[in-house]
């Protein structure tokens, strides 16, 4: 059974050709949602199989298909000369099965609902085609056993993205959101492949299992200078950090994820919350052991990951779109995951990571239900009261909302105080400080959307409470699942302080420990007094109460009022707020300017000067000579020729007409004189002969 | 030198012929030209005769007769042309007989 | 006498040689056509002689009789015709007339040069025509030798003098 694990991201990329290529516009809707969920329920019925199969034996499993690259020989700084191929194959472990179990998990329940969202669409069968292509690369992002593997997955989303994220391509916005999403994710690739690289040249290799033991026995090569004054280790993880900022929307690449919520709503579900962003954090903890050796970029990753967080936070409070609250929402529960993966707690990252997967998607879904419902309305100023016209949504939206603010019992909860107690317990105040804020106006503002959505009276249009309508169950029923697990999945990772340290029911952390490459020599954490977990246990809940008593007294019993009433009481901060602290103009008006005015003055370049006057010149000046030449030619030799002919026979021609004198003496004596010579050389002849 | 050979004949024939080959290239009157072409007729009957008496043949002496019957018609057409001529152009100077000029 | 007569052939050729180069030179030279056609007549006359030195009897008959009586007087009628008593002609000689001058001297001294040393071989024993003894006499000769041997030709003279007669007609017919 095992060795069926490459058929799990197979699966999917069949549904892909069916619907995409082979069945193309042949087969009913029906039909094509049969078989794009099919496909995913199928690869997550084998999922769950070989993980339980994992459970048991705790044994990674590895399996090596072919060789993709045979490449050649290479110089290595570590092994001399070796031969440097690339393999596809995939890997089994701890990190691999969770990240397997979010993807192929919730990816299904998106695909069911997905059938219900899209029912009306045009463009249905193109939406599985690239939801399954999705899935596919996704899963070979994380099953992969090299970074090779990983890379084409990650490219592979980023397609996907762009594909999705533009589905609706006859408008003029989505096209672009999705350029910009592929082109930033770009930009962070770029330094994605040069660490690539350096692990190429350092090691010969890009397998996990034979990369990661080489670098924990380098280790003082590791931390040895290499370039820029950063270790090599440093430089390594830094490349691949900036990748990563690319890929989960961290500063200063996050501005694409906002634009892409022109795509589709299960999109944003999927692509957008649950899975695609998450590889960045999967990538980090995947290469734990060059993290540990770089101890200066890890917390760059954690300070950039608390500083997303609360910035984020801060804009997705002043936002009146659903969907870019909960966009914005993303970035700031990313930033979290990355702060944990900084200080070095990667379980706690992966665990919010899968907690965060289940209630953003559920989150992410609900709007979709209420966008439905509103028939495309995304601004909550026009919305309210929904909760009596659609009940499924209400609960599921407030079990999710719940779940992302910290309230004990529900899984964020449990995820993020792992995340805080991972800060301060390394002594990163200022980083737990940042934290603990963000979890507050992460409540608030959730709860804030909650509000003005659900609660107080209906301020839309007359039409759009006609067409209110729960939704139907293909879209309800991934509702209810999700929610279940978005209370569900933080029970596996109890931290020991809630149960004063009585029983250790952190299974998910002691899951994960086989993943991460103890280093002999590096401190490990110290331990901290049980009180202190305690405080900070409380402290976290403090936090979210506050921020739920804020929104409920603003939003909760005002309304829409109440946001007025906040509004017009900072009008300046909240314009900034409401503009993303314009991020995208300063963007625009630096880097894209700049890279235009480049490309424009290059392009004036080639098309002015070189085909211009070069290549131009070159043709005029050849035309001009061949011309000239041509010209001088056919006026002096040609028509002298000619001329010269003419002239030969005039002038010959004078020259005999003056034979022709008319005079008929001339003619006599002319006879008498040639007769005469005539007669001499015949008697010459003669005399001779 | 007393005996008269062959040779003085030939001579004196072509003597004759040179003034009257003088007689047709150099004279402008018309008639004077036609009487010249006479006189080279004849003295090449000289020659032939010469000649006829050096071998004992008469093939000379016939030959002789057809060139005087030659010559004879062709003065007759000769003059005629001139006649003819005349008539035109009412006057028998070669130098004003130039139409076939150019 | 003996001398006169022992070369008299001699004497009569000289004589009559120069008369007929004179009076050649005077039908080129003089400017009346009528004197030039008597001194014409004159050479005729002459050549006839020479004919006889050379016993071409037959011949030196048929010369003064075709063109003596004939030829002349068929000029001399013309000359009547042309009227020519108005000639005013500057010049007699055309302008080419040095060239030819010079010209028929070469041509004499030439052909002198060549004559002068060619070999001719002696004189045949016999006059023209049958072998000795067995000769009729040269007009009897000459007509044996027209009738017989050359027939076609004399057919063919007669022919020619047919068209020229013809050629005469047309041309002196006035229009």
């Amino acid at each position: 059974m095992k060795d069926l694990l490459w058929l799990i991201p197979v699966l999917p990329f069949l549904g892909a050709l069916l619907n995409g290529f082979l069945l193309r516009g042949r087969i009913g809707k029906k039909a094509v949602g049969w078989i794009a969920c099919g496909t995913v329920g199928l690869a997550a019925a084998l999922a769950l199989v070989l993980i339980g199969g994992y459970l048991v034996s705790r044994q990674p499993f590895e399996q090596d298909l072919y060789v993709w690259m045979p490449g050649g020989a290479l110089h290595t700084t570590v092994g001399g000369v070796q031969n440097f191929t690339v393999g596809m194959g995939f890997l089994l472990d701890a990190l691999s099965c969770v990240m397997l179990f979010v993807v192929t998990f919730v990816g299904f329940w998106i695909h069911v609902y997905s059938i219900g969202y899209m029912a009306h669409e045009e463009g249905f069968q193109r939406f599985f085609t690239y939801l399954n292509l999705f899935m596919g690369a996704m899963l070979l992002l994380v099953l992969g056993n090299n970074y090779a593997v990983m890379f084409v997955g990650w490219e592979g989303v980023g397609l996907c993205s762009y594909l999705l994220i533009g589905f609706y391509y006859k408008e003029e916005f989505p096209p672009y959101a999705g350029r910009k999403a592929f082109i930033t994710n770009r930009v962070g690739d770029f330094a994605f492949v040069l660490g690539l690289f350096a692990l190429i040249s350092t090691f010969g290799t890009l397998k996990y299992s034979a990369l990661f033991p080489q670098i924990a026995a380098h280790r003082s090569l590791m931390e040895g200078h290499f370039v820029l004054s950063l270790s090599l280790a440093s430089f390594i993880a830094l490349a691949l950090f900036i990748g990563a900022t690319g890929k989960s929307a961290q500063i200063p690449l996050f501005v694409w994820l906002p634009d892409a919520m022109a795509g589709p709503t299960p999109v944003s579900a999927l692509i957008h919350a649950a899975t695609m962003v998450t590889a960045g954090v999967y990538m980090v903890t995947r290469s734990n052991v060059i993290y540990q050796l770089a101890p200066g970029i890890s917390l760059v990753v954690a300070t950039v990951g608390a500083a997303t967080a609360l910035f984020a936070g801060t804009i997705g409070i002043a936002q009146y779109d659903i969907k870019k609250v909960l966009a914005y929402s993303t970035v700031s529960q990313l930033g979290y995951m990355f702060l944990a993966a900084g200080v070095g707690a990667y379980s706690a990252a992966i665990f919010h990571l899968m907690t965060h997967a289940f209630f953003k998607a559920l989150l992410f879904l609900g709007s979709g239900s209420v966008i439905h419902a509103m028939g495309g309305e995304q601004d909550m100023r026009k919305m309210g009261g929904l909760r009596k016209y659609l009940p499924v949504t209400f609960w599921t939206f407030l079990v999710g909302t719940l779940a992302i603010s910290g309230v004990p019992l529900f899984a964020g909860f449990f995820s993020k105080d792992q995340i805080l107690g991972a800060a301060a317990g390394h002594g990163n105040w200022v980083l737990y400080v940042m934290g603990l804020l963000t979890a507050a106006l992460t409540a608030c503002y959730m709860f804030r959307a909650l509000y003005l959505t659900f609660h107080g009276d209906f301020r839309g249009t007359h039409e759009q409470e006609h067409h209110l309508h729960e939704s139907p169950p293909a879209m309800a029923w991934p509702l209810r699942v999700l929610a279940v697990g978005a209370v569900v999945s933080g029970w596996i990772g109890i931290p020991a302080a809630m149960t004063f340290e009585a029983v250790d029911l952190n299974y998910f952390d002691r899951w994960l420990r086989p993943v991460l490459v103890e280093i002999p020599g590096l401190q490990n954490p110290e331990h901290h007094p049980l009180s202190f977990e305690l405080i900070l246990i409380t402290a976290s809940i403090a936090a979210a109460g506050f921020g739920i008593w804020i929104a409920w007294r603003i939003w909760g019993r005002r309304g829409l009022a109440g946001e007025e009433a906040v509004v017009a009481r900072v009008p300046a901060a909240h314009r900034v707020l409401e503009n993303k602290y314009y991020v995208d103009e300063l963007y625009d008006a630096t880097v894209i300017r700049g890279f235009w005015a480049t490309a424009r003055a290059l392009f004036r370049f080639d098309s002015g000067f070189i085909d211009g006057f070069l290549v131009n010149g070159a043709r005029n000046v050849t035309v001009y000579a061949f011309s000239l030449g041509s010209g001088l030619f056919d006026k002096y030799v040609v028509d002298g020729l000619v001329n010269l002919t003419g002239r030969l026979l005039s002038g010959f021609s004078r020259g005999f007409r003056r034979l022709q004198t008319g005079y008929v003496a001339n003619y006599a004596l002319v006879l008498a004189l040639g007769m005469f010579a005539l007669i001499v050389v015949y008697y010459i002849v003669l005399r001779r002969g | 030198m007393l005996e008269v050979t062959t040779t003085h004949y030939l001579v004196l024939s072509f003597v004759l012929f040179a003034i009257g080959l003088f007689g047709i290239a150099a004279r402008k009157n018309m008639i004077t030209v036609l009487m010249s072409i006479e006189l080279v007729l004849n003295s090449v009957n000289i020659n032939l005769i010469a000649f006829s008496f050096q071998h004992s043949d008469l093939t000379g002496q016939i030959f002789a007769i057809f060139t005087i019957t030659v010559a004879a018609g062709e003065a007759a057409v000769g003059l005629g042309i001139l006649i003819a001529y005349f008539r035109l152009r009412e006057s028998t100077s070669l130098d004003q007989a130039t139409d076939l000029n150019g | 006498m003996e001398a006169l007569v022992a070369h008299g052939p001699a004497i009569l050729f000289y004589v009559f040689a120069a008369l007929a180069v004179v009076s050649a030179l005077g039908v080129v030279t003089l400017r009346n056509p009528m004197y030039g056609a008597i001194c014409l007549l004159m050479t005729f006359l002459s050549v006839a002689v020479l004919f006889l030195l050379r016993q071409a009897e037959f011949l030196a008959m048929v010369q003064i009789f075709v063109y003596g009586g004939g030829i002349m007087v068929l000029f001399l009628f013309v000359i009547m015709l042309i009227n020519l008593h108005r000639l005013p002609d500057i010049k007699m000689f055309a302008g080419q007339s040095p060239v030819v001058a010079v010209f028929a001297v070469v041509l004499i001294g030439f052909f002198g040069y060549v004559f002068l040393h060619a070999q001719l071989g002696t004189v045949a024993a016999h006059a023209a025509g049958a072998p000795a003894g067995q000769s009729l006499g040269n007009p009897q000769d000459v007509a044996m030798s027209l009738y017989r041997d050359n027939l076609l030709p004399f057919e063919i003279a007669s022919l020619f003098l047919l068209v020229a007669m013809i050629g005469a007609v047309v041309l002196g017919r006035r229009q």
